[in-house]
């Protein structure tokens, strides 16, 4: 969008080291985030769409390991932190919600005393009034009614939404100029996460804070998102623009991703086309590209080379084969 | 559908759980299935929409009465099975066979200490049937055969499966005993993208080949309307709307389904973007102490004095069209 980027990823390699073995997690991604963007991440269970946005922020936990790559952040070596620079960095810059609230909440302070704990832990002369003034703006601000009564109550006093919304004005309240929401909608009922989506875009709007949006619906990742990585078995198989993405996808994933979920809008009931096999063993992973045993048009290259990227339009990239086979022949 | 023939009656069936709740342990009822009536025909597939808590699992273990209804009547083929007027409820065990239940959580439904051989025999052995060893082993090969398994596989444990494959041991042992009846309690929420639509469209096919009928309940309302041929919209234990599945998504008569349509994403940037979405406000209130009147009178944009105070009671505004609301009524 602009030229100046937010994030820069480059070639970030997550590797756990498990007792069975090495399991890369992410392998080898990149990928850039301009200011007031919002990238959604699509992927199965295990793709590595969460391990990479733990990555940037920090929180990945032993035996999970950067082994290679960069994370840049507004010209910083994020990798580079110090534990202290990277509190610092952690709420200020970059903050995250995650998929279950209640799991994120400390169950035994006030939602009020949190929200404030988050603004004076980063800036020390913030006045307690201070503090609690904001905190309640920023529960108005996500769509709390009665945020003074709110502000006083714990989290088990909260329904699955509103602690939601709450995680929300938690992770917005040092107003960070990331954001990153992983599966923030899935624990949720549909009205709810429509609810939560609208708050995430009147946010985005106002404040123009770049999103990470980790999920797997792909009806979410269509309302909110401005671009889009495909995530498959720990690399991003295909990136480009959300109408890149719907309605001129490359990657035989992607493909068939789309053609394999059921759409409401649909008026002809016609057999789902699902992809075959199963998601691969990340402790054994195909010598080739990873996709290459479920892929419908899989070659004899597939099964023993990984793809490169192909350009297949203005910042639409996929990592198929199939996109090279016409240049061979001529 | 018309004169197809109904497999299953189910008339003001409630189910109320007790529980304790206060300093004082008062006992109080959570209200899950609160009045509902529905028909089942033969063959086809009815979805059960809803959101959490309104009741779509506990009417769905109801109906083949693994829970006991608290009242109501439930007419299986046409026979009473239940009946709470008349005191009948009769001895499930030969209804069992033709009436079978596929769970959300394969793992978990699964016993970790039998293997699959043993699982799928199990509800043989119980029926008394396929006596023979090789007769049975046959048998259980087959049902392994038919979920795309392999015939080894019958000598494995659970978790040397993935969810996906689990999912199958699960519908395989349904369909052991030859049921007629099976009701799909999420049995794809679970599982990967991916793989949902294996399992959906492996449910669709078995269908087809063994004429069952099937009552399927989950939450995402893209995968009911694909596999169902008629969709129920379920509301805090009441049942407020039932309609032909197309029908249902393009022409929604309930206020609540209108939003609950409304609120379902679309993965098409441009429909979904330019689409009117209706927000509720508020959430769902607690089953224990429901709203008085329609159940949705509270977040409902429409409700009037009347909704607060009687009960709307769902009928058909043409072509098999159900709905419960007093605005219908009027216009």
């Amino acid at each position: 969008m602009e030229d100046k980027k937010l994030l820069e990823i480059k070639d970030l390699k997550v590797s756990f080291f498990t007792p069975a073995g090495e399991v890369k997690a992410v392998d080898g991604i990149s990928y850039s985030l301009g200011y007031d963007e919002v990238m959604g991440v699509v992927g199965e269970s295990g793709s590595g769409k969460s391990v990479e946005a733990y990555s940037i922020i920090g929180l990945l936990q032993s035996p999970g390991k950067v082994i290679g790559g960069s994370i840049t952040f507004e010209g910083e070596d994020v990798l580079a932190f110090s534990e202290e620079q990277m509190r610092d960095f952690r709420g200020n810059k970059v903050s995250m919600i995650f998929q279950n609230p209640m799991t994120c909440l400390n169950p035994v302070y006030t939602i009020g005393n949190q929200l404030t704990e988050a603004i004076t832990c980063h800036d020390k002369s913030v006045s307690k009034e201070e503090a609690r003034r904001r905190a309640i703006e920023m529960l108005t601000l996500v769509g709390i009614n009665n945020p003074e009564k709110r502000m006083n109550q714990y989290p088990h006093e909260f329904s699955g939404g509103m602690r939601q919304r709450a995680m929300i004005a938690m992770a917005l309240i040092c107003k960070p100029k990331l954001l990153i929401a992983d599966e923030p909608t899935t624990a949720l009922d549909v009205t709810i996460q429509a609810q939560i989506l609208e708050v995430m875009k009147d946010i985005q709007k106002e404040e123009h804070t770049s999103i990470i949006f980790i999920t797997h619906n792909l009806g979410v990742v269509a309302e909110i998102c401005d671009k889009v990585s495909v995530m498959y078995a720990g690399k991003i198989v295909e990136q480009g623009s959300v109408n890149d993405i719907f309605y001129n996808p490359q990657h035989p994933y992607t493909k068939g991703l789309l053609a394999s979920m059921p759409r409401l809008d649909q008026d002809t009931h016609e057999k789902l086309i699902p992809i075959e096999g199963t998601p691969i063993d990340l402790l054994d992973p195909p010598q080739g590209c990873n996709f290459g045993p479920r892929c419908k048009e899989c070659m004899k290259i597939c099964l023993s080379k990984k793809p490169p990227y192909a350009q297949v339009g203005d910042e639409h990239i996929s990592a198929c084969w199939l996109h090279f086979k016409g240049n061979r022949e001529e | 559908m018309e004169e197809a023939k109904k497999l299953l009656e189910v008339r003001n069936l409630k189910k109320y759980f007790p529980v304790k709740t206060g300093a004082f342990r008062k006992k109080q009822y959570v209200k899950a299935v609160e009045d509902v009536s529905l028909d089942i025909y033969k063959g086809e597939t009815l979805g059960l929409v809803g959101e959490s808590g309104c009741g779509k699992t506990t009417l769905g273990r109801t109906i083949i009465r693994l829970y006991e209804p608290t009242s109501g009547k439930i007419v299986y083929d046409g026979q009473t099975i239940y009946d709470s007027e008349n005191h009948i409820a009769v001895d499930m065990l030969p209804y069992r066979r033709k009436k079978q239940i596929i769970f959300q959580d394969p793992s978990a439904s699964l016993d970790p200490r039998m293997t699959v051989g043993e699982i799928i025999g199990e509800a043989l052995d119980i029926h008394k049937l396929y006596p023979g060893k090789a007769e049975r082993r046959e048998r259980i090969n087959e049902l392994l055969d038919a979920v795309g398994l392999n015939t080894e596989h019958s000598n494995r444990f659970p978790h040397e499966f993935s969810g996906g494959q689990q999912q199958r041991i699960g519908i395989a042992r349904a369909l052991a005993v030859d049921p007629e009846f099976i009701v799909c309690d999420e049995p794809i929420s679970a599982l990967d993208v991916s793989i949902q639509s294996q399992v959906v469209n492996m449910l669709e096919d078995l269908q087809e080949k063994l004429g069952l009928t099937y009552l399927f309940i989950a939450h995402d309302i893209s995968v009911v309307r694909h596999i169902s041929n008629r969709i129920g919209v379920m509301y805090l234990g009441s049942l407020v709307e039932l309609a032909d599945s197309f029908e249902l998504y393009s022409h929604p008569i309930h206020p609540y389904t209108k939003t609950l349509m409304s609120a379902v994403p679309i993965p098409d940037p441009d429909v979904t973007r330019a689409r009117q979405r209706i927000l509720l406000e508020g959430e769902i209130p607690s089953p224990i102490n429901p709203p008085s009147g329609c159940r949705f009178h509270t977040r409902c944009p429409y409700a009037t004095d009347e909704c607060k105070e009687r009960t709307p009671i769902l009928k058909d505004y043409g072509n098999g069209h159900f709905a419960a609301c007093h605005l219908l009524e009027k216009a």
